[in-house]
């Protein structure tokens, strides 16, 4: 990913979308410090006006759970397997709020509870192996909000979930949005999940931002070429079947043979010469816009109506 | 859609034994993954299966191929019963029925190049082809399924998801078959990705008029793909009608919760409508609920859910649904 930059303020709901392989992931590593060892990260990170990025794992711990937490796709593979619920949940409190274990135990009960896993008290005791998925999600959820984060960072939090429990998460992440005033940070390649939560949205394409803007402004007047093919070739339960769907031809490019150009160059359909020889900066789409509606799109005023 | 059914399944049952050797203390458990499921499908016509993970929809497809052992019921295939063939007849007729799969890369041999991949069932079918005959059928079909026939030398891993999609997708139609099982055949690829390669198979049907049992836990999808569309869940047809009836006027409840689930991509709309929102998680398929198998997460739910198994209640014009309270 490049030159990426974003803001995500108080109480907000930001979604990051893009496909797999644009960086929408990544970013929110280099955020955590949980990049891996080949990776690095240069710029700035700041949180509540501090410089984080650079700084070293014990000092990212005091922030990392506590004032800011992740929480992942596959809830299997983050929740430690040998430990019980119980000593996942509590080990958060302890270290971070320096709890009593009993403190801590009768907490994560009660944010257990929170995020309606039933039987709470006795299901703290079970290790992650025996809960289905969606409620290892809930408890994922859970450990993610027990020190009353100020963003929390959802990265696919719904993909590996069945459709009803995707319905059941998104509405307690639509309550915590609401009763919390949690700022949260939505990394997801599904539009509808945007729709249904964010505030302002982020498209990413081959590890740059293309476009950013209010929910609306997103979905119902796309400026990047991108955004409207995205828009445009996904089947809707509120339309009528169309005969074909409409499609962006080509694949994504690969990021190790980016040319000098703009990398969505070759499928876009309103190509240019200057397309394939100067990438695209991000600029206002209008300048009384300002940073909040932005693009990186050569083109002037593309109609790009979503049918 | 007239004439007699291609394929007509009745009474289906899939049965696996799970458990029960001298190492587990857990006795041995009787998984039914299908349960007494039947269907006609006609010629040309798409049949959408959807349900969540767990409700039997890829052991269904997979049981209709007879790829399965412990199969109960009837499979009558052009009205012969398939149970009744030899394995080399059994053979034989699979030339008339393909599949293709959702991790396009998995099911692909990566030894093999995309020209031996998708000659693979000429050699095994239709061995009287010379060398050069069936190169010209190969090229012509990733031609026709938007493949560069100069590629055809390569190996699976040089290509995309999409790509290694419309190999297997190529794979599955060389010899124009009667009827494609698509398991999950988009979940894996990217958006941008998935429209092409239901336009693809879309494209064809209408090409080649084979018929298609389309499997999906998608249900966008599935409406655009499919004529008619059967909801499974935890291995039982809990509703089963023709597209435009389904969601225009979803009876089971199970049904209705699914299509509320699907998040709509209009910001106005998503949250606007409302969310029926159904309780807890999928119960263990080993251990289902008695009677009406949805009965623990469903609004609607009675005492007679748990008495009584409800059967499937034909309404009007082939629309069928699985609930005592579907009126209601």
């Amino acid at each position: 990913m490049n030159g990426v930059g974003l803001a995500v303020e108080p109480g907000e709901t930001v979604g990051i979308v893009g496909e797999s392989g644009s960086g929408k992931s990544q970013v929110f590593l280099a955020v955590m410090g949980l990049l891996a060892a080949n990776g690095r990260a240069a710029g700035s990170i700041k949180f509540q006006g501090e410089e984080i990025l650079g700084r070293p794992a014990r000092e990212l711990n005091r922030i990392r759970g506590a004032r800011m937490s992740m929480i992942f796709q596959d809830p299997m593979t983050s929740l430690n397997p040998y430990l019980t619920i119980e000593r996942q949940l509590t080990e958060v409190l302890v270290t971070h709020r320096a709890m009593s274990l009993r403190a801590a135990r009768a907490a994560a009960i009660d944010m257990l509870e929170r995020v309606q896993i039933p039987e709470a008290d006795r299901r703290i005791g079970h290790y992650p192996f025996e809960f289905s998925g969606g409620m290892r999600q809930r408890a994922m959820i859970a450990m993610a909000l027990l020190c009353q984060p100020e963003l929390l960072i959802a990265d696919e939090p719904t993909t590996a979930l069945d459709v009803t429990v995707q319905a059941q998460i998104l509405a307690l992440m639509a309550e915590l949005k609401q009763d919390e005033r949690t700022a949260m940070v939505l990394i997801t390649h599904d539009l509808g999940v945007v729709a249904g939560l964010c505030d302002r949205v982020l498209v990413m394409y081959a590890g740059r931002i293309v476009e950013t803007g209010a929910v609306g402004d997103i979905f119902h007047r796309p400026q990047h070429p991108y955004t409207a093919g995205l828009l445009s070739s996904m089947p809707r339960l509120d339309e009528s079947v169309a005969e074909r769907l409409q499609t962006i031809p080509g694949q994504p490019p690969n990021l190790q043979r980016l040319g000098p150009g703009c990398a969505f160059a070759e499928r876009c359909p309103g190509v240019m010469d200057r397309c394939r020889l100067e990438r695209p900066a991000l600029r206002p789409v209008s300048p009384q816009d300002g940073e909040r509606r932005m693009k990186a799109c050569h083109l002037e005023a593309p109609h790009l109506e979503v049918p | 859609m007239n004439g007699p059914p291609l394929l007509s399944v009745r009474d289906l049952s899939v049965h696996f034994h799970i458990g029960g050797s001298w190492l587990s203390r857990q006795p041995a458990a009787m998984l039914k993954a299908v349960d007494g499921v039947s269907f006609d499908l006609a010629p040309g016509e798409t049949l959408g299966l959807v349900g969540e993970s767990g409700c039997g929809k890829s052991t269904l497809g997979r049981a209709v191929l007879r790829l399965l052992p412990n199969i109960h019921g009837r499979v009558v295939w052009l009205g012969e019963d398939l149970a009744k063939l030899d394995e080399e007849a059994m053979r034989r007729k699979r030339r008339e029925m393909q599949i293709v799969f959702q991790d396009p890369l998995a099911a692909l041999d990566p030894r093999m190049t995309v020209g031996e991949i998708i000659a693979e069932p000429l050699r095994t079918f239709r061995p009287e082809l010379s060398a050069a005959e069936s190169k010209a059928k190969v090229q012509a079909m990733m031609a026709g399924v938007g493949l560069l026939p100069q590629q055809i030398n390569r190996y699976p891993h040089e290509f995309s998801g999409g790509q290694c999609q419309r190999i297997g997708i190529a794979r599955a139609m060389i010899n124009e078959p009667k009827l494609v099982i698509c398991d999950e055949p988009v979940s894996a690829l990217d958006v941008s990705i998935q429209a092409q390669i239901v336009n693809l198979l879309m494209d064809l049907q209408r090409q080649y008029g084979m018929s298609m049992i389309f499997i999906s836990h998608n249900l966008s999808v599935v409406r655009h793909v499919a004529h008619r569309i059967m909801v499974l869940y935890l291995g039982r047809v809990a509703e089963i009608a023709d597209r435009d009836q389904l969601y225009r006027n979803p009876r089971h409840p199970y049904t209705q919760a699914l299509i509320s689930a699907v998040p709509i991509p209009d910001p106005e709309l998503e949250r606007a409508k409302a969310h029926l929102i159904l309780k807890g998680d999928l119960p263990s398929p080993l251990d289902p609920p008695s009677g009406c198998a949805f009965r623990t997460r469903c609004p609607k739910a009675t005492p007679l859910c748990a008495e009584l198994r409800p059967e499937l209640t034909p309404l009007e014009l082939g629309h069928r649904v699985a609930c005592h309270h579907w009126d209601k």
